[in-house]
């Protein structure tokens, strides 16, 4: 293992209060559904912890990711937290590229093995190995190969867990995630498009204090962040129940903030915490901002029907069938009459 | 695919074939069927006056029945618009018919449609419950009597599950409330339940037979 810097003494370094970081691990314990008491264990373990290693990979993906985590207004504590992990090779954040890269990796993986963990954003390609490469080596070959002396892997965003995008119908490109692949190693699964920084960084601090990995859904999710629907925790919810509903994007009720189920609002069987955590240092969510959930941290949900299509909406496929199924029961109908008339006629006869 | 995608694809189409199609077989093989003869002298011309009076007057009982079966009718009274109420004005659902129709149409608060499903249920029951006690029905019900009540009453009581999110998870009760839909559908054209399209027709051609022979409808 190398020998870095704790996390704390990174924290400090970069101008981070004691108040300011025992308020981060009040907040981790909070969403994690741990007792006040577990709070001094939460700052104690981050702070004397090495600087875990972590190899982050991207595949079939957008760097949106990322982007959420680095791109926030200002520096936040949880920006801070994976500043102060020991990123041994990320794509978009490492300087080094081409061999050096690499080396970088392999060194990660000898130096920390069984101790590192893998967080990984985008799907897997498995149709041609071709599809996506990086220094030649193929996406499925380089998981495999960086997983073996993993202690974790953490699929980031809902490419990287379910397929998302890249495996949206047709897949072309055979889009697989994480979990589909590495069946040895504990995986948890943050999805999202993008996830909320605040349940990636909680899941890391969880693994530095107590050295396991959450309590996970049946989608391999995070139960403390994924155990309740946005429509459960949506501040719109008691519109729902008085049945006023915005029917435009521009009407009165979208004005007056009204439920946005009949504009397609995936709220209702979408998993997050997007409702209660928020984005943007806890300024709003989409739905505050008068658009409905697309849903995003949902197997497949690009496939679930159209975003702006509401939740209760039948997919009755193609009226031809509908119709064939109509002209079969005249026909029936027909035939049975026709029987029937022929039996009134025989009685008749013999009346 | 998830029980959800299931339920409002592959299944919901299935039966919505199974209840077209076998709704217009029953319609249309009771329509086409060959009056019988009447060779009396007609009373009166009946027509479609004599059917539409009837409709009106078999909504409500006739004096000399009104005690004996008031409970039996003001529990199917509240049972039927309970479920009109439930099936047609809660907003969900109205966005499901627009989905297949393109028409919408004002729909009442969630609130209130719980209630609604709650008294529909409970008259259900009561309803049950007289069929089980009382002697004459309980002689003449069979497999069809049950099982129709069984099937209405199971999307309303998978639908009410659902606000209170009890025994699963909001979409696998989603799923289930509209299986459990589909299982209705299916039956409805064949069971007792074909009285949904046929009650106005058998009432009118009663009441036109009726009229016919002179009887006070």
């Amino acid at each position: 293992m190398k020998y870095g810097p704790t996390v704390g003494e990174v924290l400090q370094a970069k101008g981070v209060s004691r108040r300011g970081f025992l308020k981060y691990c009040a907040t981790t314990a909070s969403l994690l559904a741990l007792p006040p008491s577990m709070i001094p264990r939460i700052a104690a373990a981050i702070e004397n912890a090495r600087r875990p290693s972590v190899i982050w990979l991207s595949f079939q993906e957008c760097t949106g990711c990322t982007e959420s985590l680095t791109r926030s207004a200002s520096p936040t504590v949880e920006g801070l937290i994976f500043d102060a992990i020991s990123l041994d090779y990320h794509h978009t954040l490492q300087a080094a590229a081409g061999e050096q890269a690499e080396a970088a990796r392999h060194a990660a993986m000898e130096e920390n093995d069984g101790g590192y963990l893998v967080l990984v954003d985008g799907s897997i390609p498995t149709a041609n190995a071709g599809y996506s490469t990086i220094a030649g080596i193929s996406n499925v070959d380089m998981l495999m190969d960086t997983v073996k002396g993993a202690a974790a892997v953490v699929a980031i965003g809902s490419c990287a867990a379910f397929g998302g995008l890249p495996g949206a119908d047709p897949n072309p490109t055979g889009a697989v995630g994480v979990q589909d692949l590495v069946k040895d190693k504990p995986v948890v699964n943050v999805p999202g498009c993008p996830p909320i920084p605040m349940v990636m960084t909680a899941v890391l601090a969880q693994f530095l204090t107590f050295g396991t990995i959450p309590d996970l859904d049946k989608h391999g999710r995070p139960l403390a962040f994924f155990g309740n629907t946005i429509h459960d925790r949506c501040y719109r919810r008691p519109f729902y129940e008085q049945g006023k509903f915005a029917e435009t994007f521009d009407d009165e009720g979208a004005k007056a903030g009204w439920c946005l189920y009949k504009l397609g609002c995936k709220g209702p069987t979408t998993y997050n915490a997007c409702a209660t955590v928020k984005w943007n240092q806890g300024t709003s969510f989409p739905i505050e901002s008068g658009h409905p959930c697309l849903g995003c941290s949902e197997p497949r949900f690009w496939d679930k029907g159209g975003f702006y299509q509401p939740l209760s909406t039948g997919h009755f496929g193609s009226g031809a069938k509908l119709g064939g199924a109509a002209v079969a029961g005249v026909a029936l109908g027909v035939a049975a009459a026709a029987a029937g008339r022929r039996r009134q006629a025989k009685f008749t006869k013999e009346a | 695919m998830d029980l959800l995608e299931f339920a409002r694809g592959p299944a919901l189409q299935v039966a919505a074939y199974i209840l077209v199609g076998g709704t217009l077989w029953r319609l249309i093989g009771i329509i086409l069927l060959k009056e019988k003869p009447d060779f009396s002298e007609p009373r009166k011309s009946g027509g479609l006056p004599a059917a539409l009076k009837v409709i009106w007057t078999r909504a409500f009982t006739a004096d000399p029945f009104k005690k004996a079966t008031l409970y039996p009718k003001m529990m199917a009274y509240v049972m039927h618009i309970g479920l009109f109420a439930v099936i047609f004005l809660f907003t969900p659902h109205i966005v499901f018919f627009e989905g297949w129709t393109g028409f919408d149409w004002p729909g009442l608060p969630n609130n209130v449609i719980y209630l609604l499903g709650v008294a529909t249920v409970v008259s259900g029951i009561a309803l049950l419950v007289r069929r089980l006690t009382s002697p004459v029905l309980k002689l003449i019900s069979n497999f069809d009597d049950y099982f129709s009540w069984f099937v209405t009453m199971l999307p309303l009581v998978t639908g009410l599950l659902i606000p209170v999110r009890a025994l699963f998870r909001y979409e696998d009760l989603l799923a289930i409330h509209i299986l459990s839909v589909c299982l209705l559908l299916v039956w409805l054209p064949f069971g007792k339940l074909g009285h949904t399209f046929l009650v106005f027709i058998t009432r009118g051609t009663t009441g036109m037979v009726f009229e016919r022979r002179g009887a006070k409808t």
